[in-house]
């Protein structure tokens, strides 16, 4: 199950995202960001960081690095794709995902542990969840405020496609669990046919009990089981 | 051909939450300007352009504010040109 980890300048979670896959069974490769093949990869990962120095807006210049040209058609193919954190960012300016991610609502950059709730368990990326789940999972961003108008987030709604959503212990999206002023607590969502998943918070630091969590492992593991899905379907 | 200063300004879309202004309104309201009823904060970005007119400068740097200078989710642009040599800051 070979996973391309997307690398630009400035990419900083590529090594945690190589040791997650490879903890849930996967072959990771790292793919430069000049580079303009996948080569052959089975899925894709654009990890955090802040991919060219996050200079203009996260992600702003990263979507027009010339990999990410192979990323969107891989995307229009129906290829799985998950964007963390910076990752997400850069989703989002390619067009691949819908809205934005603006700067925190208290200015600061946000860097503890969050919980968040697993909305849905039917989606490629959450198949090892229980819907209602809460997860421990570390957040690290300045920019995780996530914005789409007013139609956009409605039809996010209507079509489930928020996958997780910042909670507290008890589950409840409070507005006191919100670390970013994200509308609607909006932690992580995927795209219309289900193919792409963004979100803020990082799976890939929640992957060993050294870690102080691994409730993240699963989100990788359920990514090499629709794999090996596909491939034996 | 003539070489232009063009200036871009990228202002977070009217009603957005703007966190960077919100700060500084209380920044100002703490010093006592009581004047002030709202701060919101962009970015200014200045080009060199070679076009062949004002006119064309603006819309090739309009082009790059769709594709690249402004988030069009997030963000309204402003383009105005000037001849290189009333060269703006």
């Amino acid at each position: 199950m070979n996973v391309a980890i997307i690398t630009f300048p400035g990419s900083n979670c590529d090594q945690d995202c190589h040791r997650s896959v490879e903890l849930a069974g996967g072959s990771p490769r790292y793919v430069w960001h000049r580079e303009t093949s996948l080569g052959g990869a089975e899925a894709v990962i654009v990890p955090g960081g802040f991919a060219h120095g996050d200079y203009l807006r996260p992600g702003a210049i990263a979507r027009f690095s010339p990999i990410m040209d192979a990323v969107a058609d891989f995307a229009r193919a129906g290829g799985l794709i998950v964007g963390i954190c910076n990752g997400f960012q850069v989703l989002c300016e390619a067009g691949l995902l819908p809205g934005a991610l603006l700067r925190n609502e208290s200015l600061c950059f946000q860097s503890h542990h969050c919980r968040m709730r697993v909305e849905r368990s039917d989606t490629a990326f959450t198949a090892g969840y229980r819907e209602g789940q809460v997860l421990g999972i570390p957040l690290s961003h300045a920019d995780g405020n996530y914005f789409a108008d007013p139609d956009t987030l409605a039809a996010l709604e209507a079509e489930r496609r928020v996958v997780f959503r910042y909670c507290d212990a008890r589950g409840d999206a409070s507005p006191d669990a919100n670390p970013n002023g994200s509308l609607n607590n909006i932690a992580g969502i995927v795209n219309a046919r289900g193919n792409v998943l963004g979100m803020m918070p990082h799976p890939d630091r929640a992957i060993e009990a050294v870690l102080g969590s691994v409730d993240g492992l699963p989100l990788f593991e359920s990514l090499i089981g629709a794999l090996a899905r596909a491939e034996v379907a | 051909m003539s070489q232009f200063t063009v200036e871009v300004l990228v202002t977070p879309r009217p009603g957005l939450l703007d966190p960077q202004g919100k700060a500084i309104h209380h920044a100002l309201s703490s010093l006592g300007y009581d004047a002030v009823a709202d701060v919101r904060v962009g970015k200014a970005i200045y080009l060199e352009v070679a076009a062949a007119s004002p006119d064309d400068a603006v819309e090739r740097a309009e082009e790059m504010c769709r594709k690249l200078l402004a988030n069009p989710v997030t963000e309204d642009f402003h383009v105005t040109a000037a001849a290189a040599d009333r060269a703006l800051p």
